[in-house]
């Protein structure tokens, strides 16, 4: 028989036990087969899960094994790292109906998604906390700031650093408020998620695409003030280089 | 790259854990009777972070084993070259004492189905197979070991005993072999034959890894014993038979205790890697 026809049954429990499947005695296999669907259905459940820890709770526990066998039926692993599977699950989640009650979720997956790609990011030493104050005005205003490869940003219109932290019981404090721009850093090896000061976003986006901090600045609009973000990066390890333009 | 560590070229004929993130701090503060370590190649494929931190701190102290469960060496399709750049990748780093994987295939048509699933011992499979490693064997530039399944059924075109098939497998592409002493003891159950007679008729000449593992019970259909691969409790009491049924012939070996699922403390695996030490120590006595 080919892996063709084993495969298809196992992800389609409505096909048939593939034939000339045996127990030992020669009998059809029966049940020994649903081990293996068991063991497909089951893993890659628990991979989303603890993936995605914070949809798990929001949804409940058989809600979320609905949501993830749906979706892993759609959406097998692409490749053997199941430490980056799910990468589709947020846009997964948005085409989903029945998920009224919980609009916020695919944003929430997208959170827990940057948290686990900053987890998994390579490893990059950051400058001095007080590197940036030694600059000059002028070498500061042109100074171009490397982001560490961890830091990921999640804009969200719902306070969804609020939300996953109720939904893991970090908090009792019920979620409030309306969008938020989050981002993620991680100092050390874990990696925690931060709210923006308002319009960070574009200005964090704007020094990972390699802006000058003055024209970065300016892309947060009129009366941007880039101070407060700064800091945050600063106080946590994402800023890697500063690189001024001139021989180091 | 971070650099390699390089210290250890081969596995002890001494207990090794499957390695867990929670034990990291007290692997390294109280081994015990634990001298090598094993991890799954697939969770050290991140670019950085913790895992990969623990894991360069991890091979200064120990010989690790890398264990893939991703190549599909068994399946139909030819070997996913992106994946085998990956395990080359981590091997050239780490520079482990061994790397092995298992005689089952994993995806089909771009499908990766976190499952090791089974085969059919034929001769087109038997020619697949050696294709398949010797391309591996090839890329990473060393030998690899590979393992015996666990099996929950049979397939009605098989011409080939298990045991005869791996030797002919290790004959023809020069890998050596991974005996899981559990699996035999799942399979012998699960489809009725005598473990003991497995091991007698197993080339353990080409063993370089004994594994044992706990498992769970259920049923099949008919109200047979079905036994399932878990690595989610101690390993049962004829499984540690059988291990001293296998090291009483094949003398001391690697032997590496697998608990996955439902992990305990560390004092509790450390316990079991006592126990295999115990076993190590008997064959000697009796030799």
């Amino acid at each position: 028989m080919t892996q063709r026809a084993f495969h298809q049954a196992l992800l389609d429990a409505r096909r048939p036990v593939p034939p000339a499947l045996t127990d030992g005695a020669g009998r059809p296999a029966g049940r020994r087969y649903a081990v293996y669907r068991n063991n497909v259905a089951v893993s890659l459940t628990e991979a989303l899960a603890s993936g995605f820890p914070a949809c798990a709770a929001l949804l409940g526990e058989a809600n979320f094994a609905r949501v993830a066998g749906r979706f892993l039926r759609q959406h097998p692993p692409a490749t053997p790292v199941i430490l980056h599977y799910g990468a589709q699950f947020p846009a997964f989640l948005d085409g989903l109906d029945g998920l009224a009650r919980l609009p916020f979720l695919a944003d929430v997956a997208r959170l827990e998604l940057a948290l686990r790609r900053a987890y998994h990011a390579a490893d990059a030493p950051p400058v001095a906390p007080e590197a940036l104050a030694a600059l000059s005005a002028p070498a500061l205003s042109a100074a171009r700031l490397r982001l560490a490869p961890a830091v990921q940003l999640v804009r969200a219109p719902w306070p969804i650093a609020e939300i996953r932290a109720y939904a893991l019981g970090q908090t009792a404090r019920k979620p409030q408020g309306g969008a938020q721009e989050v981002i993620v850093l991680r100092p050390g090896y874990d990696p925690a998620a931060h709210v923006l000061p308002a319009r960070g976003h574009v200005f964090v986006s704007a020094l990972q695409a390699g802006m000058a901090l003055a024209s970065a600045s300016l892309q947060g609009g009129p009366g941007f003030d880039p101070t407060d973000t700064l800091a945050l990066l600063l106080a946590h390890g994402a800023i890697t280089r500063i690189d001024t333009g001139e021989p180091a | 790259m971070p650099p390699s560590p390089a210290r250890h070229t081969a596995l002890p004929a001494a207990p090794g854990v499957g390695y867990k993130p929670q034990h990291y701090a007290q692997i390294l503060d109280t081994p015990g009777p634990v001298r090598w370590l094993e991890i799954h190649a697939e969770n050290y494929m991140g670019d950085g972070g913790r895992p990969l931190a623990q894991l360069r701190a991890l091979a200064e102290r120990f010989p690790i084993s890398v264990h893939g469960v991703g190549l599909s060496i068994g399946g139909e399709a030819p070997l996913d070259a992106a994946h085998l750049a990956r395990l080359e990748h981590l091997l050239g780093w780490l520079a482990p004492a061994r790397f092995s994987e298992h005689l089952a295939w994993s995806t089909h048509d771009g499908a990766f189905l976190n499952d090791l699933l089974p085969l059919p011992y034929t001769d087109a499979t038997l020619t697949r197979v050696v294709d398949h490693i010797d391309r591996v064997q090839e890329v990473l530039g060393r030998q690899m070991l590979l393992e015996n399944p666990s099996s929950y059924l049979a397939f009605a075109e098989s011409t080939w005993d298990e045991p005869a098939f791996l030797q002919e497998i290790a004959r023809r592409s020069g890998c050596g072999l991974l005996l899981d002493v559990n699996n035999v003891f799942v399979s012998a159950v699960n489809l009725g034959f005598t473990p003991q007679s497995y091991i007698d008729a197993f080339p353990l000449d080409l063993v370089e890894e004994l594994h044992i593992g706990g498992h769970d019970t259920d049923e099949d259909d008919h109200g047979a014993p079905l036994l399932i691969d878990s690595h989610g409790r101690a390993v049962a009491d004829p499984v540690w038979a059988l291990l001293d049924h296998t090291l009483a012939r094949s003398g001391p070996k690697p032997v590496l205790i697998e608990w996955d699922t439902d992990v305990p403390d560390w004092p509790v695996l450390a316990e079991e890697a006592r126990r295999a030490e115990e076993a190590l120590a008997r064959p000697r006595l009796a030799a």
